[in-house]
């Protein structure tokens, strides 16, 4: 593999573990909100987070960059804080990864959270424990398979994400040039060899991804039914 | 004391009370399932928001008039459910350190908690190993290891059979024995509050129809409670003497009668709780001779009710300082020319005792 190669795994890598990392600080109130609320505006919420899944990404990805361009609102904001241009940058592909994989993160972690009974914690609040105490001695070993299905599903959806990131990232090497476009890049060049190292490599790890859920998956089941 | 304002809308019905329960013993909340109970016994944990005012022993809990609302895990309660709700990622010695880690300054002493509910063994079981019955010792050991100041249970017999039941209670009655802890106890059973509560709350629809001492108000002929099978009075008893040879002892029932029941087993002093189905009771206006009853009381009527069959009456006979009830055909009323002022005898056929 050329260095080119390298840089694209590398980017990649450090793209989907940032994403990732972010998703499941945002994605945790989120996806209690959804799993706990009585709230009218549920529905709309959980289907904005899960437009991404029906959506075509470059419909995506075509917003998002004129959102972000320099006349879009949230290109005039980061501007006037001085941050620059997010198209065509890291940051840019991080901000529209997050949101290209958040029902990703989001769904499991609602899922593992809405199968915490309410009386499991209702008996925490009787023991003393106040709501951080809960979220961290009740909920998150509970939902901790969830927690990693959110994770393994984040990072791998990042890592497989193309119409997104050609639309608003474009195929700077080192910057924005990911994997999946990296793959196109070679076959653009009839580079097939070269494709196939880096495309051979992705269903390795797909595969391996699809495994570790279904393992956790198993695991997931026999936690939620001793809870019930 | 417990202090307990309550104004709640509810679909069908709303709750609103004014209650004032002791700050000892077992107090039982009493009625039909959907009556409210159960959200009493939530607004007490501060798990349910109705308006009005909650305190025990003066410290208020809940006082809308300022604004006072203390959160569930600020209150020194223990609560128990049908459910039990075991934390089912820590095994049970583990569910025990998490109530009482929490128990801030009060230091439980676990050893003795473990041993009233005998659940020394299951310590390093998983929860979901559990059989109904431990699962509800374990929740009441834990409830107990965050030290409350009152411990409120919500039905934790409900969910189980009959044996389990069986199994349990005796658990229960030396709880009550041994801690000097209030309890607040829902359940829609006579049987269970007839063992164990101390002072009854009936409640219907929201709404309280009698409290106060358990022996007082199972013996009113005018509420629910003196309907159906179970009813009947509550007596407390002291073991007076025991008969060797016919395998019998003779209860002693304030200073005026005694009962001879079945031998349990206890030595002479030991307090006991005697139950009288009104089913179990007639009457007679001279003592009977010749008749296998061993237990007859000269009493005085002071009552009769009409029972739901209309068939049946339900008099109400003090028997020195107690008032029995007794179920009989509105016509044997009548042969008897029973009315309130006539002397009775009271022929108790069985004896029911419990703890």
């Amino acid at each position: 593999m050329t260095a080119d190669d390298w840089s694209a795994v590398r980017l990649t890598a450090q793209l989907a573990a940032l994403t990732t990392l972010l998703l499941l600080v945002v994605g945790t109130p989120i996806g209690w909100w959804l799993a706990r609320t009585r709230s009218r505006a549920k529905p709309l919420v959980a289907a904005l987070v899960a437009m991404p899944i029906v959506l075509p990404p470059t419909v995506m990805g075509f917003y998002l960059l004129l959102l972000m361009g320099p006349q879009g609102p949230v290109g005039q904001l980061t501007q006037a804080l001085g941050l620059g241009r997010l198209p065509f940058s890291f940051a840019g592909l991080v901000v529209a990864s997050v949101l290209y994989s958040m029902p990703f993160v989001v769904q499991p972690l609602q899922q593992a959270f809405e199968a915490i009974p309410e009386r499991t914690l209702e008996a925490a609040a009787t023991l003393r424990a106040g709501p951080w105490d809960r979220f961290f001695s009740v909920v998150l070993p509970l939902a901790r398979p969830g927690f990693l299905t959110a994770s393994v599903l984040g990072f791998a959806h990042t890592v497989g994400e193309f119409g997104v990131v050609l639309m608003i990232g474009g195929n700077i090497p080192d910057k924005t040039r990911v994997l999946s476009v990296a793959i196109y890049g070679h076959v653009e060049a009839l580079e097939f060899e070269a494709a196939h190292r880096l495309a051979a490599g992705m269903v390795v790890f797909a595969l391996v991804v699809l495994v570790t859920l279904y393992l956790l998956g198993r695991r997931t089941g026999r936690a939620a039914q001793a809870a019930r | 004391m417990i202090e307990a304002r309550l104004h709640l809308p509810r679909d069908g019905f709303t709750l609103e009370l004014d209650l004032q329960l002791p700050g000892r013993g077992v107090t039982a909340l009493f009625g039909p399932s959907g009556c409210g109970k159960t959200t009493v016994l939530r607004a007490l944990a501060g798990l349910e928001r109705a308006a009005g005012r909650v305190a025990l022993d003066g410290e208020p809990w809940q006082d809308d008039a300022c604004g006072l609302f203390v959160p569930t895990h600020h209150r020194a309660i223990g609560y128990v459910i049908q459910e039990a709700a075991l934390f089912p990622h820590l095994d049970v010695r583990a569910n025990l350190a998490y109530a009482r880690r929490r128990a801030g300054d009060t230091r439980v002493a676990l050893e003795p908690v473990i041993e009233l509910l005998g659940i020394g063994a299951l310590m390093a079981r998983r929860t979901e190993t559990l059989s109904g019955g431990e699962r509800q010792r374990v929740a009441i050991a834990r409830a107990l290891a965050a030290g409350p100041r009152l411990l409120l249970m919500d039905e934790p017999l409900a969910a189980l059979d009959a044996a389990r039941k069986a199994e349990l209670l005796p658990y229960l009655e030396r709880l009550q024995r041994e801690l000097a802890l209030p309890i607040v106890y829902v359940s829609h059973a006579i049987d269970e509050v007839a063992r164990l509560a101390h002072h009854l709350v009936l409640m219907e629809h929201g709404r309280v129809v009698a409290t106060g001492a358990l022996a007082e108000v199972m013996a009113r002929l005018d509420l629910p409670t003196a309907h159906g099978e179970g009813a009947g009075v509550v007596l407390d008893a002291v073991l007076a003497e025991r008969d060797a040879q016919w395998q019998l002892v003779r209860l002693q029932v304030g200073a005026d009668f005694s009962l001879w029941a079945r031998d349990p087993g206890h030595a002479p002093g030991h307090a006991l709780r005697v139950r009288l189905l009104a089913r179990d009771l007639s009457l007679a206006r001279e003592p009977q001779r010749g008749t296998s009853i061993g237990n007859q009381l000269q009493g005085v009527v002071e009552s009769i009710a009409d029972d739901e069959h209309a068939a049946l009456a339900l008099v109400r006979v003090r028997v020195g300082a107690s008032p029995v009830v007794a179920r009989l055909t509105r016509r044997s009323a009548h042969a008897l020319q029973l009315a309130p002022g006539v002397a009775v005898w009271v022929q108790v056929k069985t004896v029911a005792l419990m703890a």
